[in-house]
C-alpha cells in the first residue's frame, strides 16, 4: 500500500498534537486530573479581599487545602461574603482559626492563608470563620505610613 | 456622484464574492461523501501534506520563538527581582496570543499557498473540469478533504508550537539563565488556567484555521487559470490570510481577554 | 436528416462582453465522427464545454439525446455525464495518481464492479491505446502522446456514448497524430460511439470526419461531409484549409471602436 507510510506519519502527528495538548494542561497549567476531591464548604467574611478571584488557592502552612468556591457581597453587612471548599481529608481545622487574605511574592496572586487556632471544636461543612484579615491595600498602607511620619515629625 | 456610484459599485461587487465564497463553503462541506473509505484516504493523504509536512517549521519556530521570549522577559523581570514570573510570562503569552497567531500565519505561507497552488494548477490542467465530466463533484473530491484537514491540522499545530515553545523557554531560562525549575513550573501553573487560557488558545487556532483554509481553497478554485493567475492567487491567499488572522485575531482577544 | 444525438439550437454565447457565438446552430450525427473545425479563438473549446453543460448559454439549448443539458438538475446532469467521455487539450490526467488509477477512478466511482473486475477493464482499455505496459507510471512520466493516449482510456473506461475530444492532434509529432487519429475512428467504428472531435488541423481532421462543421466569427460557416467541405466555394471555408494568410478572416485583430487608429488591414 503506498499511502501506508503517509497514515504512519499522520498517526503520529495527530499522537504528537494530543500529547502536546495533556502536556500543557497537566505540566503547564497545573490540571490535575484527581482534583474531583471530596470537599466541604466554609464561609468567610472579609471588610476588603481586594483582589481576590475566585478559584484562588485556600492555604495552611503553604499546602494548597482548598480553593475559593464563590465571592459575593454581602449587603447587610457591607462585607465580602467568601465561600471556599476545604478538602475532605483536611478535617482537623479548629473553629477559632484565623484566615488572611496574602499576595503570594510582590506582585503575585492573592491567596487565603488560614492560620490554625486553639479550639477543640473543628470546622464541618457550612461553618464560618469570624477572625479574617483583609487584604493589604498598598494605598491605605502608604497612606498610614505618610500620616505617622507626618505626625512623628510634630 | 461619481465617486459614490462606484463606491456603490465596488461594494456589490464585494459582497457578492462574498456570497460566493460562503456558498463555495457551505457546498464543499456539507456535500457528503460517496464513499466513507476513499475519503478517509483522501483526507489522510491531505493531512499528511497539510499537517505533517508543516510540522518541522512549527517546531522550529515554536522553539526559537520561546527561546528569544524567554531571554527577553528575563532581562525585564531581573530589573524587578521576578525572574521566577518569566515562565508565566511565557506561557501566557505563547498559549493566549503567539501560538495561534504565529501557527496560523506560518499555515498560510506554508500550507494555505500550496493549497491554492495546487488546486490552481488543477484548475489550469483542465483537472477540475475531468472530475466535473465524469461526473464527479470537485469540490467533493478535491476542496472538501482539504478544507478539513486545514481545519484538523492548524489547532494541532498551534498546540505543537505553544508545547515546543515552553520547552524552548524552559532551556534558555533555566539551562542558562538559571531560573530556579521549580519556581519557573509553579508560577506557570498558578497562572495558567486550563479552560481560559489554553481551551481560548485551542478555540482562536480553530477560528483562523477555518478562514486561512477557506481563503486558500477557495482562491485556488476561483483563480485564473493561467500561470501569472494562480502566482496572484497564492500572494492574495498568503496577504488576505494573514489581515484576516490578525483582525480576527483582535475580535476574538476583546471577546475572550477584555473585560466589558 | 441523419439520426441526430446532439442538436445545438440557436446558441448565443457572450464571455467577459465578447460575442463567441451568436445564432450557431448544428447538429451531431450519432455513430459518427463530427469534426469542428475553425481558427483559434472561434470558441471551439466552448462548444464542447456547452455540450457538456460546464456553461450555460445566455440562449438557445443543447439537447444531448433528446434531453436539454442546460434544464437538468444536477445529479440528472452528472448522469447524463457518465455517458459523456471527454478528452481534454492537456489529457488533464490527474496529477496525483498513477495511470492504472486514472483509468480505474471513473470506474470506481460510478460502478460497483469488484477490483479484480475493475483491473481487467483499465487492462483492456490500456491495451486499446496500446500502453498495456505504462500502467504503474505517474502521468508525470509519460510523454505528451502517451498522456493523451492515456486520457482517451480514461474517457472510454465508462465505455460512454459520446466522446468528445478537445484538440486531441495540438503538439503531437507526426506519428502520435497518425496513432490518434487511427484510435479515434478504430474506437468510434467498434464501440458504435458518436465521436466529437474538435481541431483546426485540416487534414488530420478530414481524413477521420463523417461530418464537418466550420466555425468562424461565431457563426457556423460550412457543414457537411469532408468531401463537401473541400469542393466548398466560400472563401472563408478556402483561407482556412488552405492556410492562406490574409482573406476574409482578416490577419490584422479588429481595433477596438474608440481606438480606431489605423485602417484594418492597412500595414503597419
Amino acid at each position: 500500500m503506498r499511502s501506508k507510510r503517509a497514515e504512519l506519519m499522520v498517526g503520529c502527528f495527530i499522537v504528537l498534537g494530543v500529547v502536546a495538548l495533556i502536556y500543557l494542561a497537566v505540566q503547564v497549567s497545573g490540571l490535575a486530573f484527581s482534583s474531583k476531591k471530596d470537599t466541604y464548604q466554609v464561609v468567610a467574611r472579609f471588610d476588603d479581599i481586594a483582589g481576590l478571584s475566585s478559584r484562588a488557592k485556600v492555604s495552611i502552612a503553604g499546602v494548597e487545602v482548598g480553593n475559593v468556591e464563590s465571592i459575593t457581597f454581602d449587603k447587610e453587612l457591607f462585607m465580602a461574603l467568601v465561600k471556599m471548599n476545604i478538602y475532605s481529608d483536611v478535617d482537623n481545622i479548629p473553629t477559632d482559626s484565623s484566615i488572611a487574605v496574602l499576595t503570594s511574592g510582590l506582585l503575585g496572586e492573592k491567596y487565603l492563608g488560614i492560620s490554625i487556632g486553639a479550639d477543640d471544636e473543628l470546622l464541618t461543612n457550612g461553618s464560618e470563620i469570624y477572625d479574617t484579615q483583609s487584604a493589604l491595600v498598598l494605598e491605605t498602607l502608604i497612606s498610614q505610613f505618610l500620616f505617622k511620619s507626618g505626625d512623628s515629625e510634630k | 456622484m461619481k465617486a459614490i456610484i462606484s463606491m456603490g459599485a465596488w461594494l456589490f461587487d464585494w459582497l457578492e464574492a462574498v456570497g460566493r465564497a460562503g456558498i463555495f463553503l457551505v457546498q464543499s462541506v456539507f456535500r457528503l461523501p460517496v464513499r466513507f473509505g476513499e475519503s478517509v484516504n483522501l483526507l489522510v493523504k491531505q493531512l499528511y501534506s497539510v499537517g505533517v509536512l508543516s510540522l518541522v517549521i512549527i517546531i522550529v519556530s515554536g522553539t526559537f520563538i520561546g527561546m528569544v521570549l524567554s531571554l527577553q522577559g528575563y532581562s525585564i523581570l531581573a530589573k524587578f527581582g521576578s525572574e521566577e514570573a518569566v515562565g508565566q510570562l511565557l506561557a501566557l503569552s505563547l498559549l493566549r496570543e503567539l501560538s495561534p497567531v504565529v501557527t496560523a500565519l506560518l499555515f498560510a505561507g506554508r500550507a494555505g499557498s500550496s493549497l491554492t497552488a495546487e488546486i490552481g494548477l488543477m484548475k489550469a490542467t483542465e483537472q477540475l473540469s475531468s472530475y466535473e465530466m465524469m461526473g464527479v463533484d470537485p469540490l467533493r473530491r478535491v476542496i472538501a478533504p482539504r478544507f478539513i484537514a486545514g481545519v484538523i491540522c492548524l489547532p494541532l499545530l498551534s498546540l505543537i508550537f505553544s508545547a515546543s515553545g515552553i520547552l524552548g523557554g524552559q532551556l534558555v531560562s533555566v539551562g542558562w539563565l538559571g531560573v530556579y525549575d521549580g519556581a519557573f513550573w509553579s508560577s506557570m501553573q498558578q497562572s495558567v488556567y486550563f479552560d481560559t487560557d489554553i481551551m481560548n488558545g485551542v478555540i482562536k487556532a480553530v477560528c483562523f484555521s477555518v478562514v486561512v483554509t477557506w481563503i486558500a481553497v477557495y482562491q485556488g478554485y476561483e483563480c485564473v487559470p493561467t500561470s501569472e493567475g494562480i502566482g496572484k492567487a497564492t500572494t492574495r491567499t498568503v496577504v488576505l490570510g494573514s489581515l484576516a488572522i490578525l483582525a480576527l485575531d483582535f475580535i476574538l482577544t476583546a471577546a475572550m481577554f477584555g473585560d466589558f | 436528416m441523419v439520426d441526430a444525438y446532439i442538436k445545438v439550437q440557436d446558441i448565443h454565447f457572450t464571455r467577459g462582453g465578447r460575442v463567441i457565438y451568436e445564432n450557431v446552430s448544428l447538429t451531431i450525427p450519432r455513430g459518427k465522427v463530427t469534426a469542428v473545425m475553425g481558427p483559434s479563438g472561434t470558441g471551439k473549446t466552448t462548444l464542447l464545454r456547452l455540450i457538456a453543460a460546464q456553461l450555460t448559454p445566455d440562449s438557445g439549448c443543447v439537447l444531448v439525446d433528446g434531453q436539454d443539458v442546460h434544464k437538468l438538475s444536477r445529479s440528472d446532469l452528472y448522469k447524463v455525464r457518465k455517458k459523456m467521455g471527454m478528452l481534454f487539450q492537456s489529457g488533464a490526467l490527474f496529477s496525483d495518481m498513477s495511470v492504472y488509477e486514472n483509468i480505474a477512478f471513473p470506474i470506481e466511482e460510478h460502478t460497483k464492479l469488484s477490483a479484480s473486475a475493475i483491473k481487467d477493464i483499465v487492462a483492456q482499455k490500456l491495451h486499446s491505446v496500446g500502453l498495456r505496459g505504462a500502467a504503474g507510471l505517474m502521468p508525470s512520466e509519460l510523454s505528451g502522446g502517451m498522456a493523451r493516449r492515456v486520457a482517451l482510456a480514461r474517457a472510454i473506461a465508462l465505455d460512454p456514448e459520446l466522446v468528445m475530444y478537445d484538440e486531441p492532434f495540438t503538439g503531437q509529432d507526426p506519428i502520435s497524430k497518425g496513432v490518434l487519429v487511427s484510435l479515434i475512428r478504430e474506437l468510434n467504428d467498434s464501440a458504435n460511439i458518436t465521436s466529437v472531435v474538435v481541431s483546426h488541423d485540416v487534414e488530420e481532421s478530414l481524413s477521420i470526419a463523417d461530418h464537418v462543421c466550420i466555425l468562424a466569427g461565431g457563426r457556423v460557416i460550412a457543414e457537411g461531409s469532408a468531401d463537401d467541405i473541400r469542393a466548398s466555394d466560400n472563401p472563408q471555408v478556402k483561407q482556412f484549409l488552405n492556410g492562406e494568410p490574409d482573406g476574409p478572416v482578416p490577419f490584422h485583430y479588429p481595433e477596438a471602436a474608440n481606438g480606431m487608429l489605423y485602417k484594418s488591414g492597412a500595414s503597419r
